[in-house]
């Protein structure tokens, strides 16, 4: 099935000349910064903390010849200065800000019904071979779509969670909730993003 | 009996903690019986592996292609 010619940026892997290509660099960057943006919340401490990845990265650039390691070996970094900067932060975003989405309890009473069961047309569908998604750019711009659709807090936590791979003690630590709260907006971003992608992909998307 | 809302918080939950013994009985068995929870039960996995993905995507994509 997967006979999908490649898109052309994927094409040129084994170029070497990666860090030094503005188009590649300006793009890399901005998918960094599109990715720190979302768990920061802040635009110079992304900025910051991109710019300091590539710094880093720039070190070794010449042990990388194909520009997917490259890459991943960058977000890598990345991924570490997020993780860092979110231990250190201060309660920046306050708890009860965090938890006050109640039209979103509304929005999962339109999933189920009174008793609690699914409604018919909501009910999660059989995604068929769900990790041949990967190999698809548009794949991941539904999934940037529907992550950047989630409320600020669910999309934060999942993130977290889910990304940076922080353990929950930390995540409540760092956002000064409680257990059982991270795991509502865990649970309420997990609905959220699954209807996302099956709407839009696995069940509707084009998927070329 | 459990119902889907309750089914489907406990399998977010399952990545989070572990379950008690009951709260593994009763979800197994809705979880047999509804077919929307049995693929939501899927797919907490298939989320968590997407994320994974997220920041390798690249990679894997080469190295699956080759």
């Amino acid at each position: 099935m997967n006979n999908r010619p490649s898109p052309p940026d994927r094409e040129q892997n084994t170029d070497t000349s990666n860090l030094t290509d503005p188009v590649f660099l300006s793009e890399l960057r901005q998918q960094m910064l599109g990715f720190a943006l979302l768990q920061l919340a802040d635009q110079p401490l992304a900025e910051d903390a991109v710019q300091d990845a590539l710094m880093g990265a720039f070190k070794n650039a010449g042990s990388f010849s194909r520009r997917a390691a490259l890459k991943t070996w960058v977000f890598a970094i990345l991924k570490n200065k997020i993780a860092d900067i979110l231990r250190g932060r201060i309660k920046s975003v306050n708890a009860s800000s965090i938890l006050s989405d109640s039209e979103d309890e509304e929005n999962l009473n339109t999933l189920f019904d009174t008793k609690g069961f699914w409604h018919t047309e909501e009910r999660p569908a059989d995604w068929d071979k769900p990790m041949e998604a990967v190999k698809s750019d548009h794949f991941w711009l539904v999934f940037d779509t529907c992550l950047n659709d989630l409320p600020e807090s669910q999309a934060q936590v999942f993130m977290m969670r889910e990304f940076i791979e922080l353990e929950s003690d930390e995540i409540c630590d760092t956002l000064d909730i409680s257990t059982s709260n991270l795991h509502v907006l865990l649970y309420r971003a997990r609905l959220r993003l699954r209807e996302c992608l099956e709407n839009n992909w696995f069940l509707g998307g084009d998927h070329s | 009996m459990m119902n889907c809302k309750q089914a489907t918080r406990l399998l977010s939950d399952a990545q989070e903690r572990n379950l008690s013994f009951t709260e593994r009985a009763t979800l197994k068995m809705h979880v047999m019986m509804c077919a929307g929870c049995n693929n939501f039960s899927k797919q907490m996995y298939v989320l968590r592996d997407f994320a994974h993905a997220y920041t390798q995507d690249v990679k894997e994509n080469d190295d699956k292609e080759k």
